[in-house]
């Protein structure tokens, strides 16, 4: 089969542009790299079969139908985009209401052990401890 | 005794012994610490059970994992007996005597007296195993018993650290045991043991598995240089040293030792191996013994050292060795742990365990000191006391043994136990005798705590009087062995011979060196294997920061960056490297592609640049439709319709939460990042856009969807072949996907309702305060004018769409969005007339449906989700296609619809209601 470049350089540029958005900090600029990347993937889904009439049976030939099982592929895939932009949404949300912004921060347990390993020090989690009453 | 001849089965014994580990806690809240006496009857009767079987071999086998060659496979020789006897016999004891060394009231009572007797259990399961793979897991239970017991007081650190210390040497050298059980399972074909000592394996591999057995067992055992874990399983309270660390426990190590000896003695590394180990720790040990001033670490390093011959003995793998090995595992199981009752009873009385602040005490307790002499008699080996019969008997094996070294294993084991004799002396001198003017003053020691170690004591004195009916029972065992000269007998009386002029030898130097004590060289030994681990655990611990910090950097940015560079890296090298480029292309299929294409490229591109989260959205929005456009022009019209309603759905669901956010973006970070992150970014869209152009060219074969149309129609009744895919051929995919469209909703609610009782007005209820003040009264109007209708077209939706553009998504997704509509026009009241149902419901019933009709074509004695087609002449309604499919699909819509609505509830009406109650 030969590959159609207007497809190729659709799913280039959707996917270029959601994962910029991906990268950055603002929950809400994630979600949208979220969705573009999405249409980028249903189009390259797409572009993998044959190009024609709809698939029902009675309006297209048989041999002249577009490929419909990518197409239940995307179709699944477009409702659980939807799912997952609500989900999203909602964590920008939350995360707005509690710390007065949508931003992915840095875990701050995953810092302290950076920071351990910068002073080539353990974790001796057993010597933080002061209950030590000896043996019995 | 007869009256133990009862036909006990030995998996209903251990059986007992879990019951009673279940019913314990509830034992002791009754009856309190007396409780233990009752918890006492489970090994007492497995004793007694064993006792009657003195000679017999008894063996049991039912199937359990027979594909991994795991049966319960349960087998009791000599060898095994002598072990039951012990560990029942001491654990019984042992369990009554606890009743007075803990205070009535004392905390965790309860789980101590569970998992001692749980201990107890599978120790007796142990001694009895007759598959190696049975004998590992018992082995491990073992473990993880022994490392709760000596953590009985979890709030020390001490005792969690001896705890964890014992657990993790001992379960490293169990795996080395179950990889060294499995090459030897598996050369021989069979993981019985008495099927292996019938048929010993050869082999080179052989020596691969002799050593890594050994190395649980030795580790087991604390015998060098595992030896650390146990004096500092010390911490653990003095019944359970008595038990684990002299009595049961730490012979698992020398059992199998034992056990296997008779069959793989004669391979290479056993015998030296052993022989090394074990006089090296009876040495050390032994050494550091005399330099101890905590009686109860005397005795923990007097075990190391009796754990040390014992090995010794065992290793010389021959009868006469054998022989004695067997009596001293008794002789030393029956006085070390007499002792350490006795150090726990001078612990509780006095409140000391300090043989320099002792004083007076012989003459204050003498019952108990007579107690503590007749032990410390036998582990002198003093006769005519167990422990003098069974060194008689090394020392005889040694001597007339045949094997290289021999002798100087001898001068080994005459040195150790002369040390042997001057630490007992040590310990009773330091325990009882008058040592200064401070006199030790004990508490009354109660008549019913006295008398365990007392039985114990006697028992000692009892088995070197009966040495040569119990010697007879024992060389069942010893006659495993290759034989090698004259067999030796145990006796008491042997006449005078080399053994007795050395027994001479040792009690008079022991003597002589006990004299001598304050002038010994001040030698500290390097005997310490603790200081090994230490630096183990500090390096591991090192590692794991070290690792952790260099990959888990806790960015989210950082993660995905690395991740979507493997993708660049590797999808692109391959692109370049060996992919199938293909030889021809088209531009397009139409012409209009090309123009919608640039629309989406344009959206998206501006999408990226834009600075308002509202215009970011937009954008986002218009590319979306522009990809509906794109389905409509390559023949797929379900798409369009979906991609259209879900980007509307998507757009309206982000305006919610939007017009809560600030209008603009944060600041960005610095440019710098800015340039990585748009670098990777048109590196991610190159490779996807190379992935797709190969991807595409590669494809030669015949699709599998081409007889799908055919399918559809006489399998599935349906002319929509995507419809059809949907809820028919590839319906699991569709089941799977509702329900994680419900476990989505879910999150939303669970994120937005934050407490339960917030979930109420998830049901409709409209909260106080969020009126439909401000909105447009013509609006409501002509919304509620077409409500009906729409819904009414989105049932259309549903059922043609098994034979036109439509279905359940599409159909629930109109008919949320004529939901969405109701409440943009007129709020959470205009929602709840129009809805009046918990979003849950409408989600669960929904799922339900699709499961159902599942479900119901499996109980109709079809396939999971099999569709029926009915072919019916109704009248009045004219000839009706029904296809059971369509239930299904009646399933996604409600699912959908739920979706929708939990998502204006929560994005739309509780973040309202959220907003007001802030101000």
């Amino acid at each position: 089969m030969s590959p159609n470049l207007t497809y190729v350089a659709v799913v280039g540029v959707l996917f270029a542009a959601g994962v910029i958005l991906l990268l950055e900090r603002s929950l809400t600029r994630v979600l949208m790299g979220v969705v573009l990347l999405a249409n980028g993937v249903n189009v390259l889904i797409l572009a993998g079969g044959r190009y024609g009439g709809p698939p029902i049976v009675g309006t297209t030939p048989e041999g002249e139908m577009s490929d419909p099982l990518p197409q239940a592929m995307i179709l699944t895939a477009i409702v659980i985009t939807l799912g997952l932009t609500a989900f999203l949404l909602a964590l920008a949300y939350r995360s707005w209401r509690l710390v007065g912004h949508d931003e992915v921060q840095d875990d701050i347990e995953d810092r302290r052990i950076v920071e351990l390993a910068e002073r080539d020090a353990g974790l001796e989690v057993e010597d933080v401890e002061d209950d030590d009453e000896g043996t019995s | 005794m007869p009256a133990c001849a009862y036909p006990g089965r030995v998996l209903v014994l251990v059986g007992v012994h879990a019951v009673m580990a279940v019913v314990a806690p509830g034992l002791v809240r009754w009856l309190g610490r007396r409780a233990l006496y009752v918890v006492a009857l489970a090994p007492l009767a497995t004793l007694c059970w064993a006792l009657a079987r003195t000679n017999d071999t008894v063996t049991e086998s039912y199937a359990w994992v027979s594909q991994l060659g795991i049966g319960l496979d349960l087998r009791m020789a000599t060898l095994n007996w002598l072990l039951v006897v012990l560990v029942a016999g001491i654990g019984a004891i042992v369990l009554a005597y606890s009743v007075r060394y803990f205070k009535p009231d004392q905390n965790g009572l309860g789980r101590y007296a569970a998992v001692f007797v749980a201990f107890a259990g599978a120790m007796f399961g142990l001694v009895v195993a007759d598959n190696l793979l049975l004998l590992y897991v018992f082995w491990e239970l073992t473990t993880v018993f022994s490392y709760l017991l000596i953590a009985q007081d979890p709030t020390r650190r001490t005792n969690r650290r001896a705890a964890t210390q014992a657990l993790l040497v001992t379960t490293l050298g169990g795996l080395a045991m179950l990889a060294g059980f499995v090459v030897l399972g598996e050369s021989a074909g069979t993981y019985r043991w008495s099927e292996l000592e019938a048929n010993p394996p050869t082999g080179g591999h052989l020596a691969a598995a002799v050593v890594l057995i050994l190395i649980g067992a030795l580790s087991k055992s604390a015998i060098f240089p595992f030896s650390f874990w146990l004096p500092s399983a010390m911490a653990a309270p003095t019944p359970v040293s008595a038990y684990l660390h002299a009595a049961a426990m730490v012979k698992a190590g020398v059992f199998l030792v034992a056990l296997l000896g008779p069959t793989l003695g004669a391979d290479p590394p056993w015998r030296p191996l052993l022989l090394a180990t074990g006089v090296l720790t009876m040495l050390l040990a032994g050494w550091t013994t005399l330099r101890q001033n905590d009686l109860k670490l005397m005795l923990a390093y007097g075990t190391v050292s009796q754990l040390g011959l014992l090995t010794a003995v065992f290793g010389g793998s021959s009868r006469n060795a054998g022989l004695a090995g067997a009596a001293l595992v008794l002789a030393h199981a029956l006085f070390k742990s007499t002792l350490f009752l006795v150090v726990g009873i001078i612990d509780v009385t006095t409140g000391t365990r300090d043989l320099r602040e002792l004083s007076g005490l012989g003459r204050r307790a003498p019952a108990l000191a007579a107690i503590a002499v007749l032990a410390g008699a036998s582990m002198a080996g003093l006769p005519p006391f167990a422990g003098f019969v069974g060194k008689e008997a090394a020392f005889d094996a040694f001597l007339h043994g045949t094997g290289a070294a021999d002798l100087t294993v001898l001068a080994g084991l005459v040195i150790g136990s002369t040390l042997t004799v001057a630490y007992t002396l040590r310990f009773l001198w330091g325990a009882f005798a008058d040592k200064h003017q401070q006199q030790t003053r004990p508490t009354t020691i109660a008549t019913d705590w006295l008398v365990w170690p007392g039985i114990l004591a006697v028992a000692g004195l009892a088995v070197g009087a009966a040495a040569k009916p119990l010697g007879g029972s024992l060389d069942h065992y010893a006659d495993l062995f290759p034989d090698v000269g004259a067999a030796y007998h145990l006796a008491v009386w042997h006449g005078f011979t080399g053994p007795l002029g050395l027994s001479v030898l040792v009690l008079v130097a022991g003597g002589a060196l006990f004299h001598y004590r304050q002038r010994l060289p001040p030698i500290k030994l390097p005997f310490d294997g603790g200081t090994a681990y230490r630096r183990v655990m500090n390096g591991l611990d090192r590692a794991a920061v070290e690792t952790t910090g260099a990959t888990q950097r806790g960015s989210l940015p950082f993660y995905l960056g690395v991740i979507l560079l493997a993708l660049v890296a590797g999808l692109g090298g391959i692109l370049i490297g060996s992919a199938p480029w293909p030889d021809d292309a088209r531009a397009w299929d139409t012409s209009l592609q090309l123009v919608v294409a640039v629309g989406i490229v344009v959206a998206a591109v501006a999408a990226v640049r834009a600075l308002r989260r509202l215009t970011a959205m937009i954008l986002v929005g218009l590319s979306g439709y522009g990809v509906a456009v794109l389905f409509i022009l390559h023949g797929a019209p379900d798409l369009a319709l979906t991609q259209f309603l879900v980007e509307t759905a998507t757009i309206v669901m982000v305006v919610l939460v939007l017009r809560r956010l600030p209008a603009k973006f944060s600041e960005r970070p610095i440019r710098t990042s800015r340039v990585g992150r748009i670098a990777l970014g048109i590196g991610v869209g190159v490779v996807a856009a190379g992935m797709t152009y190969v991807a595409v060219g590669a494809r030669e074969a015949t699709p599998v969807s081409e007889i799908f149309p055919e399918l559809a129609v006489t399998f599935g009744g349906g002319d929509n072949v995507v419809n059809v895919i949907l809820v028919d051929i590839r319906a699991w995919d569709t089941m799977g996907e509702i329900s994680v469209l419900v476990v989505a909703a879910t999150g939303v609610a669970s994120l937005i309702f934050r407490r339960t009782e917030a979930l109420q007005r998830r049901r409709g209820v409209a909260g106080p305060g969020v009126g439909p003040s401000g909105q447009s009264i013509i609006l409501q109007v002509v919304t509620r004018l077409v409500f009906h209708p729409v819904v009414l077209f989105s049932v259309f939706l549903l059922f043609s769409g098994h034979n036109a553009p439509g279905g359940g998504f599409a159909g629930g997704l109109v008919a949320g969005l004529a939901l969405t509509v109701r409440y943009l026009a007129g709020g959470q009241a205009e929602l709840t007339a129009a809805a009046p149902i918990d979003a849950g419901i409408v989600l669960g019933a929904g799922l339900l449906v699709s499961v159902g009709t599942g479900v119901l074509a499996m109980l109709a004695g079809g396939q999971v989700l099999q569709t029926a087609i009915v072919d019916r002449h109704l009248p009045v309604l004219g000839d009706v296609h029904l296809v059971t499919s369509i239930f299904f699909d009646i399933g996604v819509y409600l699912v959908v619809v739920g979706l929708i609505l939990d998502i204006l509830r929560s994005l739309g009406a509780e973040i309202d209601r959220q907003e007001v109650a802030a101000g």
